[in-house]
């Protein structure tokens, strides 16, 4: 009697294999998968295809750059439609409990949110026991001085230059994101037994005369309620729009800009300023992308030169195709 | 019976009640896990919170539960094992389950049926191994006693006592648990030892967990990743103190402090912990669990390998451990078993030395006046013989003519070969005989006998039939005295039909030449002669002798034996004892020469190992010309060596002596004992353990022999290093007489001094230590049984399987596992360090760049199949160049691809990214306005910017790294691409975003965004200037810091010519390690072994 030791099935925890016998062949499948034989593409980074890359990536980046350089630099002449922003710095509208503090919900017009801040915005959730409308640091701290512009005419006198309030925001922002208490009745009997956040001269309610400018989906608001990136920032004030296609929006002249200072900057050494710009294809000016193509461009090209030299040298004394098949 | 349980075994570890508690008990205990359940709490706390919850609870429930899916398989595996195997049927008299088995049941067996329990055998139809003959078991009044349930396999002890008789019980009446039953129609036993008690499940006890090097290095890197943490946290806790002094106190007026925050200190402190939980993620939450399914995947390949499959035994190699798969890739020395691994452990009978005569050299003839020499290789005729075995054959005629002209001592030789073992016949068909013999060493010896007309043709357990030269002939048996690793012998006592008492004996030569008698002094020296011969041949040597007994003698002997076999206390002592009385004075008959022949393509493996600079030592239990022989045989030692050292030693000095090059013609450079070399004054300077010696690198080639009597002296304290540092700076080790314990220490001390990995590979149960103690066990599926192969990482059926999985799978999975860390280690690096750049803009307040859902999604939907693509389908070369080139190899040896300065390397590159990450699109962004005026720098659309930036980067840089594109890689990276986009849209949709206005804020900033110019220009150049320099790095290493791979993918990928490098399989012998034979015609010194070249070539031609 001949003990064979089959004890794979006891530990191994694998079928028990008929002992003798025919056992049912194991081999494995004989597919591409299984054999690691998948067709397949095998790029290799050679002279051929390096060197090319490097400068093609110079010939593309160094046009795309001038053009865009250009784009960005001519926006000088105050034609076609002329946007007024106001500018902020120092200003951290991008401090992480800066913003988190807003209740989104509350900004969509829900009802609960709006009686009951979520408690992000505090410190500025409650006032006097009171929920604010809208909550939190972000609308707390909205900008609210008044800009506005005039032309100085010819005898002196001050023509003032028509403002567009709306079309500033996003339109989602201004249209989804942004809802104002569900309701028909006036917006003041949709905002009651809520307050007015500190800060603030007037409630939410009267930021505008027009309804469709009211409360939270005033543009102004919207557009300071869409926290900036970076400490230094603009935001988009006003339209002036082009009357004809005759006459310049803004023509050359003497103009007059009126500022109501309400918007305290300096205890934080902050600085506002006021921008007027037009705009190309490209947006606001922004020399940046142009020369960043410019100057990468232009070093890849060089690199690709370099490349081309010591692949020159270094390729005939260091790779001689050594092993022999 | 209460106190023995019952035979239900489990291997199982969970139920569907304890699963759920118990698994995630287990997988919080590891680090990586619990790690993120204290950020999580980290994250709970409002006050330092920087990120929503679900940031790190969503991937931490992602991976707990691919764990607990995987942990539950398995389980459910394991039930499903116990349940079959518990419920297998056995007859207990009525028919059972197995679970229901009982300690002191008696159950019948039949053939090929699995053994239940470890069951004590009673009676079989085979008639050999009856201890009882009784036909009905129905009632059994015996009473067993035996010893408590243990591990050792090759033990048991224990009386049976039945009718007042006691019986002595050993290991040969044990039938194991997962045995099967062979050739045998019925048994009946009665069961010892049930369910867990049982040998087998005592011995698949808890075996040590192997850990590779990538996974020590990975926690040293983790380790480094948690410091760099650490101070990049304390550095922008301290910008942020500063921040708040300057400017953030002023601020108060649009953002005031929580009502908390007394001081800046403390806001700094808190932001601390803020800027902690947001980093988090330079330690990658999924890096464990990719790691493991990285590893699962690869092993699949190794089983699912046809190359690796082996037709004859149906069996396809099995990585039977899942996480030492890269380990594979980085092997620099192989430990290998002889027997059963290099050689095939077929045994052939190939000569023999009879009363100091030599047999079986095979006749040349030689035409001198033509120069040609002529092998007459005639087979023997053995027709007159009808029960010979005709897969038999043998060269020399004068054997059979010696055997019929009926030589006396011929005569006796075989019938001491048919007489003296413990072969099994079988004889289904009349005149068809099947041995089944323990080693095959045996059956090749007595079907040696068989066919020059000694056949041993049946057996009971008292009498052996032979049918000598036609005449049918009854031995009685009279006491076996069996084989065992100590005795190195095994004796038979017969009485003949003339009744006489005759003892044979056969065994190794250096145990039985002390025991002979002196009056065979000078045959003893003819014979020894002989032996020498037949080492140096490669063959395995047997000493056969015979005693002629006295009946008085032998009766007084009988008792003394019964005596020793019934004590229960140390008893094979005792027995030994009583048999060393009766195996004296032994007269000489003659000897034995097997050939033991190699496996296919041992050679040509062993020559690519060596070329893939790995180290191959032989461990083997034989004697060093055996060892050796098999050894030039296979390559692993060569002519050209300059010199080949000898260590056989029998105390500390002159091993040492032997160590220290005493009397050597070449000298091996570096010398140890020079005082200037520089591993010398190393040591000198008394490192503490562990130290590590380097890689020394010898001015020749050398080969080194030590026994295992001088290797017993040279493992003692400082020869230790003098043993090792010459055994690594030699091309070949051969260490023979090992036992199991010292393979397992030499292994242990390549392991302890070098950093290097090691395999060990072997089959048989002697192997197991060395399996288990190396890096990475191999074991052979063989013939010599399963104990090996159990107790390894891998397992295939030939050793030449071992290139495959070394220099195909193993770099690979190499490859994959260095390209999955560097990439996975830079993906985070570069995604979490532009948070740091940010800091410097957002007054160092932990604000995120990214939308949160972005920071959950990140690792574990955008970026992990492509990374896992690449991981599991890449190769840098193909297998044909893998094995064609295996100077490839060596990177991993070195570890070259993965490193602390790859992983450096890693991190700067990281930097460099996030830096282009961020401040491009802030370039992008400042002060800038969309074509209609209105916001594009707002922080959400900068968000945007900078995450797709971040994806478009990281799927530029895995495309790079992929050299193998699949059509899998191909959807995997560019679908993931995809999927983020359509991700995106739905993260920001109004829907979403209008239900859960508090967790989705980034309604319309998709739509708003993606339509820029701006957005798509920035990103193009975040994207050229992250690839730029990595492309310009990749093209120039090549041709500063050449690896031997760049020179393969120089010459192309498609070769024009392609050669097979294994050309046509050549029999194991045509590598000869002699000089040519035509200086050996002309020497004309020793005939014998010019001869035996000219048998090599010739069965070359031939």
């Amino acid at each position: 009697m001949a003990m064979n030791y089959n004890a794979k099935d006891e530990v191994d925890g694998g079928p028990p294999c008929p002992p003798g016998g025919t056992a049912k062949t194991r081999r494995p499948d004989n597919t591409a998968f299984k054999q690691q034989r998948l067709p397949a593409w095998q790029p290799i980074l050679t002279a051929g295809t390096v060197l090319p890359t490097f400068f093609i990536i110079g010939l593309i980046f160094i046009p795309i750059g001038i053009g865009i350089f250009v784009t960005s630099n001519n926006i000088r002449e105050i034609e076609g439609n002329v946007f007024m922003y106001y500018g902020l710095s120092n200003f951290y509208q991008n401090h992480r409990r800066y913003v988190k503090s807003r209740d989104d919900g509350q900004l969509n017009g829900d009802p609960t949110a709006l009686l009951n801040p979520s408690k992000e915005c505090e410190p500025y959730g409650r006032n006097e026991d009171k929920p604010i409308a809208p909550c939190g640091a972000i609308a707390n701290s909205m900008f609210n001085d008044t800009l506005e512009l005039f032309q100085v005419g010819n005898a002196s006198d001050l023509m003032p230059v028509p403002l567009k309030k709306k079309g500033i925001a996003w339109w989602t922002d201004k249209n989804v994101k942004f809802r104002n208490p569900p309701g028909t009745d006036p917006l003041e009997e949709r905002f009651k037994g809520t307050t007015k956040p500190v800060n603030w001269v007037k409630p939410v309610y009267m930021l505008d005369s027009d309804e469709d400018n009211n409360g939270f989906i005033n543009e102004d608001f919207i557009v300071w309620m869409r926290t900036a990136a970076l400490p230094t920032f603009r935001k988009l004030y006003r339209l002036i729009e082009r009357k004809n296609d005759l006459h310049p929006t803004l023509p050359a002249g003497r103009y007059y800009l009126n500022i109501t200072y309400n918007y305290p900057v300096h205890s934080f050494d902050g600085r506002k300023r006021m921008i007027l710009s037009t705009i190309s294809w490209m947006g606001g000016k922004n020399p940046f992308l142009g020369i960043a193509y410019i100057t990468i461009g232009s070093i890849s090209f060089l690199l690709g030169v370099v490349l081309l030299v010591i692949n020159h040298k270094y390729r005939n004394s260091s790779n001689t195709a050594d092993i022999t098949i | 019976c209460l106190l023995f349980g019952d035979n239900s075994v489990k291997t199982s570890k969970y139920n569907a009640l304890n699963f759920l508690p118990m698994n995630l008990f287990e997988q919080f205990q590891r680090l990586a896990n619990a790690y993120f359940l204290f950020l999580l709490f980290l994250q709970l706390i409002p006050q330092i919170s920087s990120l929503a919850w679900y940031t790190t609870v969503v991937p931490l429930m992602v991976v707990l539960s691919i764990t607990a899916v995987k942990d539950a398989i398995d389980d459910m595996k394991r039930h499903k094992n116990d349940n079959q195997v518990n419920n297998r049927s056995v007859l207990v008299i009525v028919t059972e389950k197995w679970m229901n088995v009982q300690v002191g049941d008696i159950i019948k067996l039949e053939n090929n049926q699995i053994v239940t329990a470890d069951i004590l055998l009673l009676s079989s139809s085979d008639p050999l191994r009856q201890l009882q003959s009784q036909d009905s078991y129905s009632f059994f009044p015996g009473e067993v006693r035996c010893e408590s349930p243990n591990n050792k396999l090759d033990k048991f002890t224990g009386i049976l006592m039945y009718k007042g008789k006691n019986y002595l019980l050993n290991h040969d009446r044990l039938i194991l648990r997962g045995c099967v039953i062979r050739n045998t129609d019925w048994c009946y036993g009665l069961v010892i030892f049930t369910g867990p008690d049982t040998k087998v499940m005592q011995n698949s006890g808890k075996s040590t967990f192997k850990r590779t090097h990538i996974d020590h290095l990975m926690n040293v890197l983790v380790l480094w990743i948690f410091l760099f943490l650490g101070s990049m946290c304390f550095l922008l806790a301290v910008g942020h103190y500063i921040w708040e002094n300057n400017k953030g106190y002023y601020f108060q007026d649009y953002l005031p402090w929580e009502d908390y925050v007394t001081s800046s200190v403390f806001s700094a402190t808190l932001i601390f912990w803020s800027y902690f939980i947001i980093l988090n993620t330079m330690v990658p939450i999924s890096l464990y669990v990719s790691v493991e399914i990285i590893r699962l995947g690869n092993s699949f390949y190794i089983n699912w390998d046809q190359k690796m499959f082996y037709e004859p035994k149906n069996t396809p190699a099995q990585a039977r451990t899942t996480t030492l798969n890269e380990e594979l890739g980085q092997v620099k020395y192989v430990f290998s078993d002889k027997t059963g691994t290099l050689t095939q452990n077929i045994m052939i009978f190939n000569k023999c030395s009879i009363n100091g005569m030599v047999y079986g050299m095979h006749v040349f003839l030689f035409s001198l006046s033509l120069g040609e020499i002529l092998l007459c290789r005639e087979k023997v005729d053995f027709s007159y013989n009808k029960l010979a075995d005709p897969k038999f054959s043998f060269y020399d005629k004068t054997l059979v003519e010696a055997v019929k002209k009926g030589n006396h001592w011929v005569h006796l030789f075989f019938l001491s070969l048919s007489l003296c073992h413990t072969v099994i016949s079988e004889e289904k068909v009349e005149g068809e005989l099947v041995y089944q013999a323990q080693s095959p060493d045996e059956g090749a010896l007595v079907t040696a006998a068989r066919n020059f007309g000694f056949v041993f043709r049946s057996r009971t357990s008292e009498t052996i039939m032979v049918v000598e030269m036609g005449k049918m002939r009854i031995y009685q048996l009279l006491a076996i005295l069996d084989f065992n690793n100590v005795r190195k012998r095994m004796s038979v006592i017969v009485r003949t039909p003339e009744n006489r008492i005759l003892l044979f004996c056969k065994g190794a030569d250096t145990i039985l030449c002390k025991l002979l008698h002196p009056s065979c002094g000078s045959l003893k020296d003819i014979t020894m002669d002989h032996l020498d011969d037949f080492a140096s041949d490669g063959l395995r040597t047997l000493m056969v002798a015979y005693r002629e007994l006295d009946s008085a003698f032998f009766q007084d002997w009988s008792k003394k034996h019964s005596e020793a076999c019934l004590s229960l206390e140390n008893r094979e002592n005792k027995i030994s004892i009583v048999y060393e009385e009766i195996e004296r004075d032994l007269m000489l008959l003659g000897a034995t020469a097997i050939e033991d022949k190699l496996q296919d393509g041992v050679p040509e493996t062993i020559l690519t190992l060596n070329k893939a600079k790995i180290k191959i030592w032989v461990l083997t239990g034989d004697k060093q010309e055996t060892a050796v022989n098999i050894a030039y045989a296979c390559n692993i030692f060569e002519d050209e060596m300059d010199e080949i050292f000898i260590v056989e030693g029998n105390n500390d000095e002159t091993v040492g002596g032997e160590l220290r090059y005493e009397g050597r013609t070449a000298t091996m450079k570096p010398d140890s004992l020079l005082e200037s070399d520089p591993v010398n004054s190393y040591l000198a300077t008394k490192p503490q353990p562990p130290f590590k010696i380097p890689e020394e690198v010898p001015n020749g080639s050398y080969g080194l022999i030590i026994n295992g009597y001088s290797l017993a002296h040279a493992l003692e304290g400082n020869l230790e290093l003098e043993l090792l540092r010459t055994a690594c700076m030699c091309k070949g080790v051969i260490c023979c007489r090992m036992t199991p314990l010292q393979k397992a220490q030499v292994v242990e001390l390549v392991k302890k001094y070098k950093k290097a990995v090691t395999l060990a590979i072997g089959d048989g149960a002697n192997d197991v230590s060395m399996i288990k103690v190396a890096h990475i066990g191999v074991g052979i599926s063989g013939q010599e049984g399963m104990q090996a192969m159990l107790n390894s990482d891998y397992a295939f059926s030939q050793f030449r399987y071992l290139q495959r999985l070394l220099l195909v799978h193993g770099r690979w999975s190499y490859n994959r596992m260095c390209k999955f860390l560097s990439y996975f280690f830079y993906k985070n690096f570069a995604f979490t360090l532009v948070h740091v750049w940010y800091a410097f803009y957002s007054g160092f307040s932990a604000q995120t760049v990214y939308d949160t859902w972005f920071i959950t999604f990140y690792n574990l939907v955008y970026t992990s199949l492509p990374v896992l693509g690449l991981s599991l389908f890449d190769q840098d070369v193909n297998e044909t160049w893998s094995l064609r080139f295996p100077e490839l190899y060596e990177p991993g040896q070195h570890n070259l691809y993965f490193n602390k300065k790859e992983f450096v390397k890693c991190l700067l590159h990281g930097i460099y990214s996030s830096f282009v990450l961020f401040f491009i699109p802030m370039g992008t962004v400042y002060n800038s306005v969309r074509k209609d005026g209105k916001e594009i720098s707002d922080y959400q659309s900068f968000s945007l910017i900078v995450q797709t930036s971040l994806l478009c980067v990281v799927t530029m840089q895995i495309a790079l790294e992929t050299t193998y594109w699949t059509m899998i890689s191909h959807v995997f990276t560019w679908g993931s691409l995809g999927f983020y986009f359509c991700i995106l849209f739905f993260l920001y949709s109004d829907g979403l975003c209008l239900f859960f206005p508090d967790t989705f804020q980034f309604l319309g900033v998709a739509r708003n965004t993606l339509n820029l110019p701006q957005m798509w220009l920035s990103v193009v150049l975040s994207m050229i200037l992250c690839m730029l320099p990595v492309v310009g790095y990749q093209f120039l290493k090549p041709l500063f810091w050449p690896v031997s791979v760049d020179q393969v993918s120089a010459t192309g990928i498609y070769p024009n010519r392609i050669h097979d490098p294994l050309t046509s399989r050549r029999s194991a012998y045509a590598f000869s390690h002699k000089q040519g034979f035509g200086a050996l015609i002309t020497s004309g010194k020793t005939m014998k072994k010019k001869l035996y070249v000219f048998e090599k070539l010739f069965l070359i031609s031939l």
